[in-house]
């Protein structure tokens, strides 16, 4: 892996020639009627071209208001937004609205939840697409419309000389998915942001989302970001991982890192509960125990002490200190007060056990 | 398309049909005797017995209800040998009161109903349209809230309250506008217009008012909509996102709504005709049920509900344009 970043914090000027996005210390803060709500607080990551870095965390984690960050899509009355999200020379954050604009669309796009209700009803899509492809290309409608047709062929419609005419409720969920993505590849964007891509879709259907997204990857060479509560998602397509919770990064390392030498408890929780056929069969699953956390009065210390079964190994330092994330081997970060040589006991003796398939031995 | 025009236009005129017959059972419900009534105050049972003849009340109600259908297809003739008064096509029979024709009656009065609906249909859709979305576009804003409170007195503001207040001040008091009579546009377009600026407004004002509520509502509603991020997330400016994306789905629940006012609208708008005095159907229609007298007030019922039917088809039809969802076949 020679493009993963060493350390999340300070990188040096050279990384930032292969980084397509990175994020600094971003905070994302909505000040309510309640109280000040928090929902991104001190976020950092970077995205290699090429490369896939899914988030995952619970609703309310943050992944979702960080995408729309990215974006540039907060409103500006509503949030408070602070901290650096670079695309390329470009920061998000400080660059002008008009400016972002610009951006969005052509060197960022996005891929929503549900494209039913993401697909404007009362336009054919290829006019959608093309519509995408006019904002920052200055041609003639006949060639915008040629390229959504193009870029419908691309990810998978058949006939899409025809369809181009359709209405998003003429088509089906997969294949509003895959007009989507091609509304978001019509300018060859470096960053593509799939914000929960296959959640609104049929099982069936998700898996050639998912390995339609990969191929056109491997194509366009874009960065992509996945955001999601799937984990099989991540599995699936990511080459890094970020696990969110109340607004912060938890762990972050490679897929393998993550997925098979966790070492923060609320990742082991999110491994945990997920429902698999070739794991020893157990009488439930195992949730989280507790909810998430409110993002206006966040627990004190580390976020997640209230529901972590392990706090109390950490010397009240769980509800007094808010841990670093700090690296615990190269390459893999993890923000937690269990000392590394106890978390890999822990890991080794409850934890992977039950995360062991029931027949083969281990993965 | 063409199969579903066709069968809506059956429909149509079924409904009318039902509507003509529940106008016609007007006649025989009320406890006046249309004879008497027609015959006036100078009357003996002598001279009752002779126009029943004549109107047919002595013949079997179906009859009756037959050949005042016919009337309206085809014509018809009153009375027998010399005496024979013929009423042309689409005859709703006699005024009791003076005689003439209810169809020329109608005739005269639906300029004035016209005039005063289309004016103020315009005004109230451009004005409450355009209130409705900047006040959603700038939600919370003192324009907003200026915007809702001039609405929230709109509605609950009777026509025959700002119309009394409009020409006391405008016409009694400031002389401002003439007291609104009626010119025909084709007489004096400027003085049609100048005397109908008031009816214009104070009918203009509740609608307008309930426009901008309703499409405030819509707009918000719009905006909120993952497809409006989506076009965010294309990189449009702000002004195609809201004028293009918003607005396009926004109003089209107006437009629907639209055409069942004005449907309505054009069928009579008796408040505003009564407070200005405008001799339209509303106010033909009005002093026909004090004076029951009933051909005219069955002829201005079928004609508006001939309206409100036939506007009805029109939203649908257009609806089918609007919306890409709804086809019919």
């Amino acid at each position: 892996m020679p493009d993963r970043p060493a350390a999340l914090g300070r990188p040096g000027p050279a990384a930032l020639d292969t980084a397509c996005l990175e994020v600094r210390d971003l905070r994302v803060h909505f000040p309510t009627d309640d109280g000040l709500v928090r929902a991104v607080d001190g976020l950092s990551f970077r995205v290699a071209k090429g490369r896939t870095l899914g988030i995952v965390g619970e609703s309310g984690s943050g992944k979702s208001v960080t995408s729309l960050a990215i974006l540039g899509l907060h409103d500006g009355t509503r949030a408070r937004l602070s901290g650096e999200i670079w695309l390329g020379g470009d920061d998000v954050v400080t660059a002008g609205a008009e400016r972002v604009r610009a951006l969005r669309g052509s060197r960022m796009a996005m891929i929503f939840q549900d494209p039913l209700s993401a697909l404007h009803p009362y336009f054919p899509v290829g006019a959608q697409i093309a519509e995408a492809y006019r904002v920052h290309t200055d041609v003639a409608r006949r060639v915008a419309r040629q390229r959504a047709v193009d870029m419908l062929g691309r990810v998978g419609i058949p006939q899409p000389q025809r369809r181009a005419d359709d209405y998003p409720h003429q088509f089906s969920g997969g294949m509003r998915q895959r007009a989507m993505i091609a509304m978001a590849l019509v300018n060859d964007p470096e960053l593509l942001i799939a914000d929960e891509p296959t959640t609104a879709l049929d099982v069936t259907v998700q898996a050639q989302i998912l390995e339609l997204m990969s191929d056109l990857q491997r194509e366009f060479g874009s960065a992509i970001v996945i955001v999601t509560h799937d984990l099989g998602v991540v599995a699936e397509t990511a080459d890094d991982v970020l696990v969110m919770y109340a607004g912060k990064a938890v762990e972050y390392g490679s897929v393998e890192d993550v997925f098979y030498r966790p070492e923060m408890p609320y990742t082991w929780g999110l491994l945990q509960s997920v429902a698999r056929l070739d794991r020893v069969r157990q009488d439930r699953l195992r949730p989280i125990a507790g909810a998430p956390p409110s993002l206006i009065t966040v627990p004190s210390g580390c976020a997640f002490h209230p529901r972590c079964p392990y706090c109390s190994l950490t010397d009240g330092k769980g509800e007094a200190a808010v841990p670093a994330l700090e690296e615990t081997a190269p390459g893999h970060l993890v923000a937690c007060h269990l000392p590394p040589p106890a978390r890999r006991r822990i890991f080794a003796e409850e934890i992977k056990p039950r995360l062991q398939p029931a027949t083969g031995g281990q993965r | 398309m063409l199969g579903y025009i066709v069968r809506r236009l059956i429909g149509v005129v079924l409904l009318l049909f039902v509507v003509s017959a529940i106008a016609f059972g007007l006649f025989f419900l009320i406890p006046a005797n249309p004879a008497q009534q027609a015959c006036g105050k100078a009357c003996n049972p002598e001279r009752i017995a002779i126009i029943e003849h004549k109107l047919g009340l002595d013949k079997p109600l179906l009859t009756q209800y037959g050949q005042f259908l016919k009337g309206i297809v085809a014509g018809r003739d009153y009375g027998e040998g010399t005496q024979v008064t013929h009423c042309p096509a689409p005859c709703f029979g006699f005024s009791f009161t003076t005689d003439q024709p209810v169809w020329e009656l109608i005739k005269d009065r639906f300029p004035v109903t016209l005039s005063i609906a289309v004016g103020a249909a315009v005004l109230w859709l451009v004005v409450g349209v355009s209130i409705g979305i900047v006040s959603a576009l700038r939600r919370g804003t003192w324009f907003d809230k200026a915007a809702m409170t001039f609405a929230l007195t709109g509605v609950s503001t009777p026509v025959y309250l700002t119309g009394i207040v409009a020409l006391f001040f405008l016409s009694a008091t400031w002389h401002v506008l003439p007291y609104p009579t009626y010119v025909a546009f084709t007489d004096d377009p400027l003085a049609w217009a100048q005397n109908l600026i008031m009816p214009w407004f104070t009918l203009a004002f509740v609608f307008a008012a309930m426009y901008a509520r309703l499409t405030r509502a819509s707009m918000l509603e719009t905006m909120g909509e993952d497809y409006i991020r989506t076009a965010r997330a294309k990189g449009l400016p702000e002004r195609q996102v809201v004028g293009k994306h918003g607005l396009r789905a926004a109003l089209t629940p107006i437009v629907t709504i639209f055409g069942l006012d004005l449907g309505q609208v054009l069928g009579g708008a008796i408040l505003t005709e009564t407070v200005f005095g405008l001799p339209g159907l509303g106010q033909l229609a009005l002093r026909a049920v004090f004076n029951t007298d009933l051909p005219i007030v069955m002829g201005v019922v079928l004609v508006a509900a001939f309206f409100v039917v036939i506007m009805n088809l029109a939203v649908d039809l257009v609806y089918a344009v609007l919306d890409p969802k709804v086809r019919y076949s």
